[in-house]
C-alpha cells in the first residue's frame, strides 16, 4: 500500500490546523502576501478565488462563511458567487472538520471495490457519523466523488495524501499511519 | 432593425428577424414551445432542456439557437415530443414529488407545461423521488423561497445579476444537491438582497412566491406614489383593498420593473392609522368634526388672511391637477404668490441653475436612454437607493461596456460597480467639476464645434478655470488630482456621456453653482442635445417635476411663466378672472420664517411634513406652533399635523384620479384604484370646496380631466396633454399641441433661452456655510435608505419595510469611532449648533473619516433638528448636506 500518490502535490499541510476561532485572512502580512502572490498569477482577480479558498481552509482548518465574505471583498466578487464556487467543490470543508479529514471515494470504481464498506469502516473506527468531528477533534469522515485514481480503488484522501487500494480491513492500518506513535483512536 | 430572413416553421414558410432565436420566432407565431429557463428580459441560458425542437433534423434547444435562412424547424416531431416528455417528467419528480395538480395551478409554468405535454402522474412512479427536504427560507418579509419547488432554471440568479446588478443569489452545491442560495452562512434577508422582488416576479414555479399578495379580482394601472422614477404599476384590488402590485411592462419608464417600495409599499393605503375624518382643535386638542364644520372654519379663517398673510405649501406627492388648483387658489383667491412646495428643499437649484444655462430645469434625457450611455457620471446621487429603477439603467449601461464614474463623499453601493470612484469632500463639487473641466480644455478633449455653434460666454468661463490648478483642487476635494484628471478623460472620451445627479449637488449653499458646474461640463463636451447624454437631475418625489411644472412656486405660474411679466400675468388674470399679484412670493423657508418675523398668519400645508423635512426643524416646529392658523391636509396625522388647528383627511394616490410627471418629464395617469378610505377626500376636492366656500368661482371641476384641460390651455409645454392621450403610456413634455408626440430628450437643436444658445457660467468655489471646528469637529451629511421614503409617513406604515429598516443609524468611519470609543450598536448623541439627536451607531467605511451620515426618515431621531438652514442665495435651498456636529456616547 503506497502512502502518497505521486500525482498529488501538497495543497494542504498533512495535518490541518485545529479548529480554532476563525482568523481574519488578509489582515496580517502572511495573508496579504498569499493574496498578492496569487493575484500576480492571474489576469483577473477572480482567478485567485480557488487558491484563496484553499488558503482559508489551510489557515483556519475549514472554510467559514466569514472567510468567504472576506475573500469576496478582497477579490471584488459577490458573497453569493464565492459561496457558489466553494460549495461546488467537496474538497472545501464548509463546516469545521477534524485535523484528519478523511474523504472516501464511493464513485463507480471504488463502489465496485467495496468503497461503501470502507466508508462504514472508517466511521466505525473513528467513532463518528458522516461529516461529524470526532470528540477528540481528530477525525472527520465523508464520502467523496471520484478522486481521479480509479485504478487504485478504493481510494481514500486524508488531507493532502492519498491512500490506495484500501479495504475495510486495512482501515485501522491507515489510521495508525496518520499519527505514528500515537495509539489509534 | 436586423434584416429579415425566411425559414420554414412546421412546414409553413415564415419571415423572421435574422437576429431572433428559434424560440422567439415560434412564440411570435403563436406556436407554443414549452420553455422554463427562458425569459425575454434575460440572456438565454439553455439549462432546462424543455424547449427542444428539430432544426434541419437535429434536436436543439430553441431558446439559444439563432435562426438561419432556410432553416427547417419542427416543433412537434415524435422524437421531440418523447424527449421533451422525459425532461418534463424528470423535472416533475424533483418538483415537490411530482404531483401535477398542485395549488399553484396556472401560476406554475411547469404545471402548465406538464399539461401541455400530457405528462401522466402514473408514469412518474418509475423515477426515484428525491429523498431530501430543504427548509423554506421565509426570512424576507415580502417573499419566501421553497427549494422543494425549485426547478433550477436560474431565472432568479440571472435576474438578480443581469437586471438588478446585485447578484445576491447563486447556485450553491452541485449535482443532486444543487439549490439556490444567498451569501454564505446567511439567510436571504441578511444577504445583499435589496428585496426588489424582481426574481420572485419572474420565477416560473411557485418556488419564489410573494407572501403578502392575494389574487386580485381585477387590476388598475396607475403610477407609483414613491420616487420620481415614476414607474407604471398595476395595483390588484379585492373588495376595497389593494392586494397586489405588478410592474407595467409597456411603460418605458420602468419596463415592468419595480423596486421594493413600489412593489410592496402600497399597504399604507389600508393602514388603520389613516385619517378618516376632519379634525378641529378645540380646547387644545384635535377633535373629530364634520366636513362642513371644518371647511367652513377654514374658509372663514382664510378669508380673514387674504394677501401676504397667507401662504400655501403644496406637495410633490399630489397630482398635477391638485398642485395646479392649490397655486390657483393661492393666487386667484388668496391674492398672493406665497405658494411653494418641497422642491425648494430638494431641486430648486436645478430649476434655477439649468434655466440659467439651458433655459429649462428638467432632466434632459429619458430614463431608458441612460442605459445606452457610453459613460455615466453619477455625482451626488445614491441612485440604487433613491432612484432604484434608474439605477437599473446604470447597470444596463455597465453591462453593455459603458463606463461609470461615481463621485460621492460616501462609499455608496454604486461605488463597487464604478470604473472610477471619487470620494470627494462633501461640498467640494464645484472644485471637483471645474478641475475636471480644466483638464478637458487643456488636453483638448472639449468639443469646440458644439461650443462655437450652440453656446455663449465660453471665454469668460474658460478664464475662470485658471483658478482651479491641481493643488487647489486637491486641497478642496481631498482627492489626488491624477484621479480627477482620469475622470475628466473618461467622461470626455466616452460619448454619449450622461451626468446624473441628485441632492448631493443641490442641497448646498452653493447648490445653484454646483448645478451650473454640471451643465458647463456637459456643454463643454458636446453632451447636450443627444439621447443618452445630458444633465439629469433625478427628481425625488413621484410628482416633484409636476409640482414645479404646475407653478407651485412663488415666482412662476404653470409652465415657468414668470409672475412679474405683465403679458403673462394678463393671460392668467383673464383666464382666472382675478387680479394677480406681480411680486414673487415667499419660499418654503421664508414662509416659516415669515411667521416669526414677517406677515404670515395662516398656512395651508398640504402633504408636507416640515417638522421632519425642514433644515433646522426645531425652527419649523416653532413656526407651526406659533402661526395663528395652520391647516394640515394629509393622509396620516404627521408630526406636523400635531401643530394644526384644522386637519383635513386626504385621499391617497390610490383613491383619486389625476396625473404625475416623473423625473423624465413623462406625464402619466394616476387612477382611482379603490374608494377613498373613511371620509377622506381628494386634495382637489378639498381645495375646490374651500375656494367655493370663500365665494370664488373657477373651481367647479367635474373631474381631474377637466382640470388638465385648463392646465393645457395655459401651459405651453403641456398644451398637447390630455388624459385621453396618456391613457396607456404617458407623454414627455414639451408637448405643445395635441398632435405632438412628446419630447424624448431636450435641446436637440436649440436651447429654450433668448438667442437659443446654452450659456457657460464662470464659477467661483465657495466652501459650505458651516465647517468643522474644535467644538463641532465632524461633518454631518444626510442620505436616504432604499427602504424608506422622505419622512417615512407612508413607508413606516408598511410592516415589511419597517422590518428591513426600523431605525436611524449614525454611520461613522472606524477611525473616528475608535477615537470616540464607539462601537456599532452603541447609542450616540449627535449635537450641532441647533440641537441634538440620539440614535444607534453603525461603524462603517462607507462614511469617510471625519464625516458621519444619517437619513431623515425616523421621527424618533429627527436628523433635521441638526441641519443648517443657511441657504443658497439664488435657489434658497438650505444646506441639508453639510453641517458641523459633535458625536459622543449617549
Ligand atoms: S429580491 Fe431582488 S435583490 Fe433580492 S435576490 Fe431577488 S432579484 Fe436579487
Ligand atoms: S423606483 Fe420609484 S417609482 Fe419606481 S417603484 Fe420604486 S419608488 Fe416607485
Ligand atoms: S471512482 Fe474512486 S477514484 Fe475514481
Ligand atoms: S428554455 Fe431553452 S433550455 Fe430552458
Amino acid at each position: 500500500m503506497k502512502k502518497v500518490h505521486p500525482a498529488v502535490v501538497g495543497a494542504q499541510p498533512f495535518q490541518l490546523a485545529e479548529h480554532r476561532p476563525v482568523e481574519r485572512l488578509f489582515e496580517d502580512a502572511e495573508g496579504r502576501d498569499r493574496l498578492e502572490k496569487s493575484l500576480s498569477r492571474y489576469p483577473e482577480k477572480k482567478g485567485a478565488l480557488l487558491p484563496m479558498l484553499a488558503y482559508a481552509q489551510e489557515r483556519n482548518g475549514w472554510l467559514s462563511p466569514e472567510a468567504m465574505e472576506e475573500i469576496a471583498e478582497a477579490l471584488d466578487l459577490t458573497p453569493a458567487y464565492v459561496r457558489s464556487v466553494a460549495t461546488f467543490y467537496t474538497m472545501y470543508a464548509k463546516r469545521p472538520v477534524g485535523r484528519y479529514w478523511i474523504q472516501v471515494c464511493t464513485c463507480i470504481s471504488c463502489h465496485v471495490n467495496r468503497g461503501e464498506e470502507v466508508f462504514e469502516s472508517f466511521l466505525e473506527h473513528t467513532g463518528t457519523r458522516a461529516g461529524e468531528v470526532s470528540e477528540d477533534g481528530r477525525y472527520t469522515v465523508i464520502e467523496a466523488e471520484c478522486l481521479g485514481a480509479c485504478g487504485f480503488a478504493t481510494v481514500v484522501q486524508v488531507n493532502d495524501r492519498y491512500f490506495e487500494n484500501v479495504t475495510p480491513e486495512t482501515v485501522p492500518e491507515v489510521l495508525a499511519q496518520l499519527e505514528p506513535g500515537e495509539p489509534e483512536a | 432593425m436586423s434584416p429579415k430572413i425566411e425559414i420554414s416553421l412546421n412546414g409553413s414558410t415564415v419571415e423572421a428577424d435574422a437576429s431572433a432565436t428559434v424560440l422567439e420566432v415560434a412564440l411570435e407565431h403563436d406556436l407554443f414551445v414549452p420553455h422554463l429557463c427562458h425569459h425575454p428580459d434575460l440572456e438565454p441560458a439553455g439549462v432546462c432542456r424543455l424547449c427542444l425542437v428539430e432544426v434541419d433534423g437535429r434536436m436543439v434547444t430553441a431558446c439559444n439557437t439563432p435562426v438561419t435562412a432556410g432553416a427547417k424547424i419542427r416543433t412537434d416531431t415524435p422524437t421531440v415530443q418523447q424527449t421533451r416528455l422525459g425532461a418534463v417528467e424528470l423535472l416533475l419528480v424533483n418538483h415537490h414529488g411530482g404531483t401535477i395538480d398542485c395549488e399553484e395551478g396556472e401560476a406554475c409554468d411547469l404545471n402548465r407545461i406538464a399539461r401541455f405535454v400530457g405528462a401522466d402522474e402514473a408514469r412518474l412512479g418509475r423515477y426515484r423521488p428525491p429523498d431530501r427536504t430543504l427548509p423554506v427560507d421565509g426570512s424576507n418579509p415580502f417573499f419566501t423561497f421553497d427549494p422543494g419547488l425549485c426547478v433550477l432554471c436560474g431565472i432568479c440568479v440571472r435576474t438578480c445579476d443581469e437586471i438588478v446588478g446585485v447578484a445576491a443569489i447563486d447556485f450553491v452545491k452541485r449535482g443532486f444537491d444543487t439549490t439556490i442560495g444567498s451569501a454564505p452562512g446567511k439567510q436571504w434577508i441578511d444577504s445583499d438582497c435589496v428585496s426588489c422582488g424582481e426574481c420572485v416576479e419572474r420565477c416560473p414555479t411557485g418556488s419564489l412566491s410573494f407572501t403578502g399578495f392575494e389574487t386580485p379580482e381585477y387590476e388598475v394601472t396607475t403610477t407609483c406614489t414613491y420616487c420620481g422614477c415614476g414607474c407604471g404599476i398595476h395595483l390588484g384590488v379585492s373588495g376595497d383593498r389593494i392586494v397586489s402590485a405588478r410592474g407595467q411592462r409597456e411603460n418605458p419608464s420602468n419596463e415592468g420593473r419595480l423596486c421594493v417600495k413600489g412593489r410592496f409599499g402600497f399597504t399604507f393605503v389600508n393602514s388603520p392609522e389613516r385619517l378618516t375624518t376632519p379634525l378641529i382643535r378645540r380646547n387644545g386638542a384635535l377633535e373629530e368634526a364634520t366636513w362642513d364644520e371644518a371647511l367652513d372654519l377654514v374658509a372663514a379663517r382664510f378669508s380673514a388672511a387674504r394677501g401676504d398673510a397667507f401662504a400655501a405649501i403644496a406637495s410633490a406627492k399630489l397630482t398635477n391637477e391638485e398642485n395646479y388648483l392649490i397655486q390657483k387658489f393661492s393666487r386667484a383667491v388668496m391674492g398672493t404668490n406665497n405658494v411653494d412646495h418641497c422642491a425648494r428643499l430638494c431641486h430648486s437649484p436645478s430649476v434655477a441653475g439649468l434655466v440659467q444655462s439651458f433655459g429649462s430645469g428638467a432632466m434632459t434625457s429619458s430614463s431608458k436612454d441612460l442605459g445606452d450611455a457610453r459613460c455615466i457620471f453619477a455625482i451626488g446621487t445614491n441612485t440604487t437607493a433613491a432612484h432604484p429603477i434608474i439605477g437599473l439603467q446604470i447597470m444596463r449601461s455597465i453591462r453593455a461596456g459603458g463606463r461609470l464614474i461615481v463621485a460621492n463623499p460616501r462609499e455608496i453601493e454604486l461605488a463597487r460597480h464604478a470604473d472610477l470612484f471619487i470620494q470627494h469632500r462633501a461640498g467640494s463639487d464645484v472644485a471637483l467639476l471645474m478641475g475636471m473641466m480644466r483638464v478637458i480644455v487643456e488636453e483638448g478633449l472639449h468639443d469646440p464645434e458644439f461650443i462655437e455653434s450652440r453656446c455663449e460666454n465660453f471665454e469668460a468661463f474658460q478664464e475662470s478655470l485658471a483658478e482651479y490648478d491641481d493643488a487647489t483642487v486637491e486641497e478642496k476635494t481631498g482627492v489626488p488630482f491624477a484621479k480627477i484628471a482620469e475622470a475628466a478623460r473618461m467622461y470626455a472620451e466616452n460619448s454619449p456621456a450622461a451626468i446624473l445627479y441628485a441632492m448631493g449637488i443641490t442641497q448646498h449653499t452653493h447648490g445653484t453653482d454646483n448645478v451650473l458646474a454640471t451643465s458647463n461640463l456637459a456643454m463643454l463636451t458636446g453632451n447636450v442635445g443627444v439621447p443618452s447624454g445630458g444633465v439629469n437631475p433625478l427628481r425625488g418625489q413621484s410628482n416633484v417635476q409636476g409640482a414645479c411644472d404646475m407653478g407651485a412656486l412663488p415666482n412662476v405660474y404653470p409652465g415657468y411663466q414668470k409672475v412679474e411679466l405683465p403679458e403673462v400675468r394678463a393671460k392668467f388674470e383673464q383666464a382666472w378672472g382675478a387680479d394677480l399679484d406681480d411680486a414673487p412670493g415667499l419660499t418654503h423657508l421664508e414662509i416659516l420664517r415669515g411667521v416669526t418675523a414677517g406677515p404670515i398668519r395662516a398656512i395651508y400645508l398640504v402633504g408636507e411634513n416640515p417638522a421632519l423635512s425642514e433644515a433646522d426643524a426645531t425652527h419649523a416646529r416653532e413656526a407651526m406652533e406659533k402661526v395663528d392658523f395652520l391647516v394640515v391636509q394629509d393622509i396620516f396625522l404627521t408630526e406636523s399635523a400635531e401643530y394644526a388647528d384644522v386637519v383635513l383627511p386626504a385621499a391617497s394616490f390610490a383613491e383619486k384620479d389625476g396625473t404625475f410627471t416623473n423625473t423624465e418629464r413623462r406625464v402619466q395617469r394616476v387612477r382611482k384604484v379603490i374608494p377613498p378610505v373613511g371620509e377622506s377626500r381628494s386634495d382637489a376636492w378639498i381645495t375646490c370646496e374651500i375656494a367655493r366656500r370663500m365665494g370664488a368661482s373657477g373651481f367647479e371641476f367635474e373631474s381631474a380631466e377637466a382640470v388638465m384641460e385648463e392646465i393645457a390651455s395655459l401651459t405651453p409645454s403641456y398644451g398637447g396633454i390630455t388624459h385621453d392621450r396618456i391613457d396607456q403610456v404617458g407623454l414627455q413634455w414639451p408637448c405643445p399641441d395635441p398632435s405632438h408626440p412628446g419630447t424624448r430628450y431636450l435641446h436637440a437643436e436649440t436651447f429654450p433661452r433668448p438667442g437659443g444658445r446654452g450659456r457657460f457660467v464662470p464659477l467661483e468655489y465657495r466652501p459650505p456655510d458651516e465647517e468643522p471646528d474644535a467644538e463641532y469637529p465632524l461633518v454631518l451629511t444626510t442620505e436616504r435608505s432604499l427602504y424608506h421614503y422622505h419622512t417615512a409617513t407612508m413607508t413606516r406604515r408598511v410592516p415589511g419595510l419597517e422590518t428591513l429598516r426600523s431605525e436611524e443609524l449614525v454611520e461613522i468611519h472606524p477611525r473616528d469611532a475608535v477615537e470616540l470609543q464607539i462601537a456599532s450598536g452603541d447609542r450616540v448623541r449627535v449635537t450641532s449648533r441647533r440641537g441634538e439627536v440620539e440614535a444607534h451607531a453603525l461603524v462603517t467605511e462607507a462614511s469617510p473619516p471625519g464625516t458621519i451620515s444619517m437619513t431623515f426618515h425616523f421621527h424618533e431621531s429627527p436628523t433635521n433638528v441638526l441641519t443648517n438652514a443657511a441657504w443658497d442665495p439664488v435657489a434658497k435651498i438650505p444646506e441639508t448636506k453639510v453641517c458641523a456636529v459633535r458625536v459622543e456616547r449617549a
